[in-house]
């Protein structure tokens, strides 16, 4: 038999992105669209036209003629673009999501880490969590148990084992996901982006954990935004733009592919429509004006995003800051903040803006962008539309790493003059 | 770990897949401990947790006591306290309408899990049928504290009071995965469900025996599956005081095979869509 684990052949996934998807996944709605096109239909059926299918939903393709394979013990980095459609071929892949075309042949058992921690639950103990976590993930309560010491080890929360998860620090609760996941034993591994969490010591003890996992003849495909990591991990990359594979072969090729079109600036991106704009492009700017997705904190953030607009007037444009946990952390709103609304000439549009230099803890963050009309309903919604990572972040002369994790929020406080301590005129009265 | 298939697995569009049974079968832990989380999380949440349990059912058994069987003065059936009676229907009416109304809030409720890792997407409306036996349990405690206090020992009938349970049960998850694969799909749904368990309330017979509704139309009434579970019930409870009226109870049967097949046709064949859409 050969040694072909994974083989995918013409893999093509189709959403359906109906015009704002909060309102089309009403049942009224859908019941007055299906009477509408009922009608329409039997219109063209009378006129002898072809039938056109519902309008107002768009087909969006996600992925398109995906062909490749995976061999036994072999460590593949999955490399893209926001929406080239990373995930969504890792979620065909793990049986979440259904391809719309092609095949994907697998030989072995199977787990996925889309995300770590995957149905932790606040409420219960870090041990209840081990187990129910690990069921998620497909082991069976006989893996956990034994186990049980090893992840409890790994994790290094030992104390804190019959605690509540709610009253876990955010470093400690990663640590915990991480070393389940850390235990899987399949011979095919999907991870999707979980070492963006966790302190800089606990994401080396990860990426040894993974090298490992590959040094032991297991095949792993593996999506990051930390190409450091990709490029110290596998040695063979596969690039995907828009849906399309674009690059397969050696890492440091692949790594090369991507950062030209980075570069490039300009990327298509296929974030689909809203029913009155269109956010279409997205990116963080470094000094240089070049696209970047790193941030240095305390200084200017520069932030460039094209949009289509229509006729309506009085659309906003309004960006919401996350952190890696998805917490939010800051926004802009272009109407209230400003009084500056999109143009109502149809067109296409490029705003450039500078936010003012925060000091950011170092870790993951994003931004959510959105045009929303003046009776607040949101047009068009790109959630990570722009994500950026910071990678270190020293308030002060010593070093010092001022990280997310700490859990003291994410963002150094700023002196605007220098701390003053001196006797109180209270004390010097007694 | 050896149950587990190393074999090959083929992902295609509208690929029937005929290991879902048997995958099903292979994911029961996942069951079991998804069922173990709603538990523990009922019992953890809940202040009063297990308290709660009881001062529900026997309030509401207090009430409709007194509305039905002492101000409306309907009759009961046999001898059988009016109490017990209100309580042989109370008891499988709240499972059913527990593991419906859970059931059909389930998927949604974890999306969290159908978007981020694969396992049979049954097992979730299903895991709530746990939570609503324990429930279950805890209430035949109260309604055997309540036939003792009235001098009532149950007869030989009793012993087939499980077969009425699997039945509560079965009529149950028919639509609870009819509602579920739904409510993913139109979320307004699910404030649908709340209003269809009221009615559900005043069209069986729980507060009442069905035998007031007149012989003529005894037939057309067993159509509502709850009948037959309720009657069941009474029957396994209060024995030879209430016989079963049986060509209603092979009624509701059918009624409930049908739900039951609507329910899981739909669910599967929605399945495979859900993490698109959630
Ligand atoms: N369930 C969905 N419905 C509609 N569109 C989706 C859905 N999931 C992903 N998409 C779209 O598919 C594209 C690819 O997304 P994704 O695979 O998450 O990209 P990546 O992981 O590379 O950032 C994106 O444009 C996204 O908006």
């Amino acid at each position: 038999m050969s040694d072909t684990v994974i083989r995918a052949t013409g893999l093509g996934k189709k959403f359906l992105i109906g015009h704002n998807v909060e309102y089309s996944a009403m049942l009224g709605e859908a019941a007055v669209r299906r009477a509408r096109n009922m009608v329409r239909r039997a219109a063209d059926m009378l006129c002898g036209r072809a039938l056109i299918e519902a309008d107002e939903i768009e087909e969006y393709w996600a992925l398109r003629d995906v062909d490749f394979e995976v061999r036994r013990g072999e460590v593949v980095s999955i490399i893209g673009h926001n929406g080239a459609g990373k995930t969504t071929l890792l979620k065909i892949l793990s049986r979440i999501l259904e391809p719309t075309t092609g095949r994907v042949e697998l030989s072995g058992r199977v787990a996925s880490l889309l995300e770590i921690g995957t149905g932790f639950h606040p409420e219960l103990t870090g041990r209840e969590n081990i187990f129910l976590n690990g069921a998620i993930l497909g082991m069976r309560r006989h893996e956990v148990l034994a186990k049980f010491n090893q992840i409890v080890d790994f994790s290094g929360v030992e104390k804190f084992i019959d605690t509540p998860l709610k009253r876990y620090s955010v470093g400690m609760y990663a640590r915990l996901a991480f070393s389940v996941a850390a235990h899987l034993e399949t011979e095919i591994l999907f991870v999707d982006e979980v070492l963006a969490v966790g302190d800089a010591e606990f994401q080396k003890r990860c990426l040894d954990r993974m090298s490992e996992v590959a040094n032991a003849g297991r095949s792993v495909l593996f999506v990051s935004h930390n190409l450091a990591a990709a490029a110290a991990l596998t040695r063979r990359g596969i690039v995907l733009k828009s849906g399309r594979l674009i690059f397969d072969g050696p890492i440091d090729g692949a790594l090369a592919q991507y950062t030209a079109s980075l570069e490039k600036g300009k990327i298509e991106r296929s974030w689909g429509r809203g029913e009155h704009s269109a956010i279409v492009s997205a990116d963080l700017l470094d000094a240089n004006g070049l696209p970047t997705t790193t941030y240095v904190p305390g200084t200017p953030f520069n932030l460039q995003v094209e949009v289509e607009t229509s006729t309506l007037p009085g659309l906003s444009l309004e960006f919401l800051l996350r952190d890696a946990n998805s917490l939010p952390v800051g926004f802009y709103s272009s109407n209230t903040f400003s009084e500056v609304a999109l143009p109502s000439m149809p067109g296409r549009y490029s705003c450039t803006l500078a936010l003012k230099p925060l000091f950011l803890a170092s870790g993951d963050y994003s931004f959510d962008l959105t045009t929303n009309s003046m009776t607040i309903v949101v047009d068009h919604k790109v959630t990570n539309a722009i994500s950026f990572r910071v990678a270190a972040s020293n308030p002060s002369t010593i070093a010092y790493d001022f990280k997310q994790s700490l859990g003291n929020g994410v963002i150094a406080l700023q002196l605007a003059t220098p701390l003053v301590i001196e006797p109180s005129r209270q004390g010097r009265a007694a | 770990m050896n149950d587990w298939p190393s074999e090959r697995l083929i992902l295609e569009a509208g690929r029937a897949d005929r290991r879902y049974w048997g995958d099903l079968w292979r994911y029961r832990e996942l069951f079991f401990i998804l069922a173990w989380r709603d538990v523990a999380l009922r019992y953890k949440q809940t202040v009063i947790g297990l308290a709660w349990a009881f001062v529900r059912p026997f309030m509401t058994m207090v009430v409709f006591t007194v509305i039905f069987g002492h101000i409306a003065k309907l009759p009961t059936e046999g001898t059988a306290p009016y109490a017990v009676l209100v309580l042989a229907g109370l008891l499988p009416w709240t499972l059913v309408s527990s593991i419906f109304s859970d059931g059909a809030n389930s998927v949604l409720g974890n999306s969290q899990l159908v978007s981020k890792v694969y396992f049979p997407r049954l097992i979730i409306p299903l895991a709530p049928v746990i939570v609503g036996l324990i429930d279950f349990v805890v209430s035949l405690v109260i309604l055997f504290g309540v036939m003792a206090w009235y001098g009532m020992a149950p007869g030989w009938h009793i012993l087939l009071l499980p077969v009425f349970i699997a039945l509560a049960v079965l009529v149950a998850i028919g639509p609870a995965m009819w509602a579920a694969a739904t409510i993913v799909k139109y979320r307004d749904f699910r404030f649908v469900i709340p209003f269809v368990i009221q009615i559900g309330l005043y069209v069986s017979p729980v507060g009442f025996s069905a035998k007031i509704v007149p012989p003529g139309w005894q037939l057309l009434y067993s159509l509502n599956p709850m009948v037959g579970v309720i009657d069941g019930f009474r029957w396994a409870i209060l024995g030879g005081e209430s016989p079963l009226f049986l060509p209603g109870f092979a009624l509701s049967l059918v009624v409930t095979a049908g739900m039951l097949w609507l329910g899981i046709r739909t669910f599967r064949h929605t399945e495979r869509g859900f993490a698109d859409v959630i």
